[in-house]
């Protein structure tokens, strides 16, 4: 079988792969462009830690195939910090010590991201149902909910 | 495997009519790639429809909506003209998943998985929607409570598939509402659920009504003895009472971990009764 030519823009820049047909989007991330902070965690869209945007979307790249990806603009956890500078989310994520293990925070970032970019003004319940597929199995959520709500107040005063 | 993405419906139903083994549909693929990867199924081609022109919009058409097979639950939602003709189905497809699931999940995929615990379904068949379904002898128009047939299994023959969901224009005081029990309180899977939808005339009286239980058959019910509790009154607490009763009595729940036959007998009531009342105070609110 012969592999499929994808082209598509992943954070801003051109990229093409090659993939297997029944190949998922995350796998093409992790394995074929070397973008590794994106997690497979459950492998069934239960977790969240593999959430990436397409066309500004948020979905779980584990129930995406790689191939459906053609002409579409993905956005990874990669895309959030500007060089050596961490986005507000990364930042207040670190400052509320929103992460322990750290396997699902690109999951949680990359969510809290579209979200805040839909709604800079959620409350406590938006960001909890917004948050409810991510599953984080250290924090207790709290301190992840904090920071979110933090990350927003700060983008909303800048 | 092998992945195609025709750009046109004739191109979509010859990949199907063509595919040398077990040929799937790839809309949202949120329960597709779930049973791929768990083995329960094996397809030798997959037809991914997103690239077919429409199947992603949502249309006016004939004073109701045509909404594209390939329409994912975030677009519904974020429609406001469509969710004030319909909250009772914005609701109920909003309930399917997380907010990644809701970013690919599809009201014809969620229709043609054909799961008897499908939120979408009974909010789909109270509303009276009808699918488009094209295939190999052309094209037909079938009302949604027609596509399930057994929980897994559709009423679609070899080489067809959905294109469209149609809803119907609205009198002006008509509303739906949509209600499931789970357990907790997202990311669940319904363990009895009930979508109403009604018309009222100008004094409140109801003139019209559809109810529709999931969760609660091998099927989506359609149940015309609670529509007929309904219609004629103003929602009183007996008409209420007997709409809920006739729920009890048409519903043929198994029992399983999620609940008992006699628990989901008495819920599907229950949230049929309410469901009613939401649907009621939203077409007030309409006029």
């Amino acid at each position: 079988m012969s592999k499929i030519h994808v082209k598509t823009r992943i954070n801003g820049e051109a990229a093409e792969f090659l993939c297997e047909p029944d190949e998922t989007l995350l796998e093409a991330l992790r394995d074929r462009l070397h973008l590794t902070g994106t997690k497979e965690g459950c492998g069934s869209g239960d977790c969240g830690a593999c959430s990436v945007t397409v066309n500004g979307r948020l979905v779980a790249s584990c129930l995406m195939l790689a191939a459906e990806a053609e002409g579409a603009e993905i956005g990874t956890i990669e895309g959030l910090a500007k060089g050596a500078e961490l986005d507000v989310l990364q930042r207040k994520f670190v400052e509320h010590a929103a992460l322990q293990c750290g396997i699902c925070t690109p999951g949680f970032l990359v969510a809290s991201k579209a979200l805040l970019e839909k709604n800079p003004d959620p409350t406590e319940e938006e960001v909890r149902y917004w948050l409810a597929g991510n599953l984080c199995r250290c924090t207790g959520y709290d301190k992840i909910i904090r920071a979110v709500l933090d990350a927003a107040a700060e983008m909303r005063g800048a | 495997m092998q992945y195609l993405a025709p750009t046109s419906v004739d191109s979509a139903i010859a990949a199907l009519t063509d595919a040398a083994g077990q040929a799937r549909i790839l809309a949202g693929g949120t329960d597709l790639l779930v049973q791929m990867k768990s083995d329960m199924i094996a397809p030798e081609v997959l037809v991914d429809i997103k690239r077919i022109p429409g199947l992603r919009e949502i249309a006016r058409e004939a004073g109701g909506w045509r909404i594209g097979a390939a329409v994912s639950g975030a677009e519904f939602t974020e429609h406001a003209d469509l969710c004030a003709d319909w909250p009772g189905l914005a609701e109920a497809f909003d309930l399917i998943g997380s907010t990644q699931v809701q970013g690919r999940c599809t009201l014809a995929g969620n229709l043609c998985n054909a799961s008897p615990a499908a939120d979408s379904v009974p909010a789909m068949v109270a509303a009276d929607a009808v699918a488009r379904i094209v295939g190999p002898k052309g094209t037909r128009d079938v009302p949604v409570a027609e596509i399930p047939v057994a929980p897994g299994k559709t009423s679609l023959a070899p080489g067809e598939f959905v294109t469209s969901i149609f809803l119907p224009a609205r009198a002006p005081r008509a509303a739906d509402a949509y209600l499931r029990f789970i357990p907790r309180t997202e990311m669940d899977i319904a363990v009895a659920s009930a979508g109403i939808s009604l018309t009222l005339d100008d004094d409140g009286r109801c003139v019209a009504a559809r109810v529709a239980l999931g969760a609660v058959a091998p099927t989506v019910l359609l149940v015309e003895e609670a529509a007929a509790a309904l219609i004629g009154t103003k929602l009183e607490a007996a008409a209420l009472a007997a709409l809920a009763q006739a729920c009890e009595s048409a519903a043929t729940p198994i029992d399983d971990k999620r609940g008992t036959v006699a628990f989901r007998k008495q819920v599907v009531g229950v949230l049929a009764r309410r469901a009613a009342e939401i649907a009621k105070t939203r077409a007030e609110e309409r006029a």
